[in-house]
């Protein structure tokens, strides 16, 4: 795992030192994944240089809605975030959990195809926060996920948040705007010429890659500018989430009839599980060749939102999609602190953003503590805005 | 058998009866027994009284055209057996047999009633008692249709 | 207890493959299928599952309803009601049969030494706690009372009568059997297994309750024992939801707090009360 005791020595770097920084990470034989523009969005995918970065754009995020918008400078990481965070490389959409193999008496099992090894450009603080949690959840349980697990050997270039969206969150959940840990190297964009990069390392081998780069010590100018800009960044969030007791608040609000009311706009479409980068849940397909000689057991993306999901003999536990945004949700800020020791959200918005009836998770919980049935205020609920 | 009292005066269901009420019941109540196989009663019999099983076991039958006997529950021993006596038309709903040997306590509906009216404070505990029986009656039926064991689909 | 990998893969999701020894009908639909036990012993303590898949086929949560004093032989007691399940029970002598596990918590027989044991039962409920009775009847001096009180449809559908039978000719154990439902024929008790707890002895001051069935059927049970004096840290249900890896890494077994393959299935009611009453959690 990346961070740890290294020098407190700030670098800079330029637009060619982050081109070469790219390249050095390609001749390291990784596989490089960073923002690009694909579709009108934001997207993490496959980048070789600088030229791949969405330069001058921005993501204009809002309940429902993002759009791409011109920016005014050539700032590299002058987005939020792309469309989904890093879960897709670490914990696939499909894969093929186990494959086997028919002998004369018995089964035998087939090796796994290699993962490539990858290394993650731009990665956003409330991501680096998600994959911790994935971590707990996927890696510190009683049994390891193989799958993640091999794919976890990540290089990890972050990049702090400098104008956070109007979706965002994260300092809330004390997951950002600045990156703390987590990561190979961290960048702070300072956008006014000469176009920089503030850079720390937060391993030896960030250290070294910062070095291939060309990364020259930064002066105090440089340091203190990019702390202003995380200070100013932290105090612009697009919105807030009260976590204090909200484990409670769930829990004792099970019959509030907010989950009636969200239920109504909710279409159960599961977006939000798919770019929330903790959502983990999973379901197996068991499948075989045509000739009965091999099985495979492929894991696939599912969603408590899926009428399915909670499928018993009979029926679904949970079939009203009130059931099922309340499960999410509970899961989400509640039950999660029970099952991992954390809380399973941290604030990227983007549940917010590509919900397509923008329905918003922080107005959701502000509503239900207004309307708290421990208080007494439940019958003085007022109908949503919306 | 020994006496109808000393019967009443220790089953759960008269406790806290004073010695003039507990009187009053066994003055309704006399023994009963039943080989087993043998009906208690009929369905559409008078009904005017009921049972305090003291041992054995009684089955409960329903029976409808072509379909047999149908056996809806099993009283036993220490139950109260019987609520038709309360308001009329006092006839019986159901079949009752004896499935193994019984011995019972048979009180008198007319005479239940009567020291009833005599001692309200009497009536009341009574009646509170029996609705008690009635409800836990209606639990059970109700867990029984709702098929739990049933297949769900 | 060490979780079933494939040493080649070293993969979570790898079965174990081993063959099918015996297949019995119990009822309608619910088979007995005895397994040559993976790797020659599959030691497990009672209230735990297998995950079972034929090849290709489809992998679901079965209950083990053997004897653990025997670990050559993996027992699992399977209710037909969907793909996966029915080629599980359509199986013959020698058929294929993977196994990951055993997952899961067990009845907590240990922590019931010197108490009461009332085992309550319904329908098919029977499987999971038929192993916590072998293990309890094979150690009697180390518990005081011991009920089994059991529940279920019809006289038909009572699951291992031949048991039943058996341990109802013991002198240190209290049977009691009850159907919802009977004709003539039956000469036993007619009545739902709530009455039947109502009429069991036991010092509900010193008894440790294991519960399975139906939910309904566990609601009414844990009710009808704390309303008898049983303490609800003292009674254990096993619970029942979706699963598909069962070793919580796919989040479909969820019960509000829990994960049923990892904190379950076995649970105290006073942990899981509050929940089972709420809709669709």
């Amino acid at each position: 795992m990346p961070g740890g005791q290294v020098p407190d020595q700030t670098m800079v770097l330029d637009r060619q030192g982050l081109d070469a920084l790219l390249g050095a990470l390609a001749d390291a034989r990784y596989e490089v994944i960073g923002p690009t523009v694909v579709d009108g969005a934001i997207a993490y995918r496959p980048v070789q240089t600088v030229a791949d970065l969405p330069a001058g754009w921005r993501d204009e995020q809002s309940p429902g809605g993002c759009r791409l918008v011109a920016r005014s400078d050539n700032a590299l990481f002058g987005h939020v975030n792309g469309a989904q965070g890093w879960k897709p490389f670490l914990h696939p959409p499909e894969v093929t959990v186990w494959s086997g193999r028919r002998t004369g008496d018995g089964v035998e099992t087939v090796a796994p195809a290699p993962v490539k090894r990858r290394a993650f450009v731009g990665v956003r603080p409330c991501d680096l926060a998600a994959i911790a949690i994935q971590d707990r959840v996927l890696l510190d349980g009683p049994v390891a996920d193989d799958v993640y697990a091999a794919r976890r050997s990540i290089f990890v270039v972050a990049v702090n948040c400098t104008e956070p969206g109007a979706t965002c969150f994260c300092a809330s959940l004390g997951t950002g705007p600045s990156a703390a840990s987590g990561f190979d190297v961290v960048l702070t964009e300072l956008v006014d010429e000469p176009h920089r990069f503030v850079a720390e390392a937060g391993s030896a081998r960030g250290m070294d890659l910062l070095a291939a780069s060309g990364a020259a010590p930064a002066d105090d100018v440089d340091r203190a500018a990019a702390g202003r800009m995380m200070t100013v960044a932290a105090g612009r969030m697009g919105r807030t989430l009260a976590t204090g007791g909200v484990r409670e608040l769930l829990y004792a609000n099970a019959r509030n009839p907010r989950w009636e009311q969200v239920a109504r706009r909710c279409l159960t479409c599961t977006i939000c599980t798919m770019v929330c980068p903790t959502c983990f849940c999973t379901s197996m397909r068991d499948g075989g060749s045509f000739d009965g000689k091999t099985a495979t057991r492929t894991r696939i993306w599912d969603s408590c939102f899926g009428i399915e999901f909670s499928y018993l003999h009979g029926g679904s536990v949970r079939s009203s999609s009130a059931a099922r945004y309340r499960q999410w949700l509970t899961h989400k800020l509640a039950s999660w602190q029970d099952q991992f020791g954390i809380i399973g959200c941290v604030g990227c918005g983007r549940c917010i953003t590509w919900c397509p009836v923008g329905i918003d998770i922080t107005e959701e919980v502000h509503a239900i503590a207004d309307s708290d049935v421990r208080s007494g205020t439940a019958g003085q609920q007022k109908e949503a805005t919306r | 058998m020994t006496d109808v009292s000393d019967v009443l005066g220790t089953h759960p269901f008269f406790f806290g009866l004073s010695a003039e009420q507990l009187d009053a019941v066994a003055g309704c109540a006399a023994p009963a027994t039943f080989d087993a196989g043998v009906p208690l009663f009929h369905a559409g019999e008078e009904a005017d009284g009921c049972y305090l099983i003291v041992d054995g076991d009684v089955a409960l039958e329903l029976v409808a055209a072509g379909r047999g006997p149908h056996v809806i529950q099993t009283i036993h021993a220490g139950d109260m057996l019987g609520w038709s006596w309360l308001f009329p038309p006092h006839t019986w709903k159901f079949d009752a047999q004896a499935l193994t040997y019984v011995r019972a306590v048979r009180f008198d509906g007319a005479g239940l009633r009567a020291a009833s009216d005599e001692d309200t404070d009497l009536g009341y505990t009574l009646l509170r008692r029996f609705t008690q029986v009635i409800i836990d009656r209606m639990q059970a039926a109700r867990l029984q249709l709702m098929d739990i064991y049933g297949d769900p689909r | 207890m060490a979780t079933l990998v494939d040493p080649v893969a070293g993969a979570v999701m790898a079965p174990a493959w081993t063959r099918v020894r015996t297949v019995t009908k119990e009822l309608g639909d619910t088979f007995t299928v005895a397994l040559e036990a993976p790797g020659g012993s599959f030691p497990f303590r009672p209230g735990q599952f297998t995950m079972l898949s034929r090849f290709g086929i489809g992998e679901i949560p079965i209950s083990i309803s053997g004897d653990p004093a025997d670990p050559s032989s993996l027992v699992q007691t399977i209710r037909s009601v969907g793909a996966a399940s029915l080629a599980l029970t359509d199986v013959a002598p020698g058929s294929l049969v993977g196994v990951r596990g055993p997952f899961g918590v067990p009845w907590p027989l240990e922590a019931a030494a010197g108490r009461d044991v009332v085992v309550v039962a319904g329908g098919i409920g029977l499987a999971p706690l038929r192993p916590a009775i072998h293990s309890v009847l094979a150690n009697r001096d180390r518990y005081r009372r011991v009920c089994v009180l059991y529940g279920a449809r019809t006289p038909a559908d009572l699951l291992f009568a031949g048991d039943l039978h058996t341990w109802r000719g013991r002198f240190d154990v209290d049977v009691m059997i009850t159907v919802d439902n009977a004709d003539h024929s039956w000469k036993g008790s007619v009545g739902v297994v709530t009455d039947v707890i109502r009429r069991a002895a036991f010092d509900p001051a010193s008894t440790t309750a294991l519960v399975c069935g139906p939910g309904v059927m566990m609601r009414f049970a844990a009710g009808a024992l704390l309303a008898d004096g049983v303490a609800p840290h003292d009674v254990f249900v096993s619970l029942e939801r979706n699963m598909q890896c069962g070793v919580g890494l796919c989040g479909h077994c969820q019960l509000g707090p829990l994960l049923v393959c990892r904190d379950g299935p076995v649970v105290r009611w006073s942990e899981i009360a509050p929940f089972f009453s709420i809709r669709e959690v």
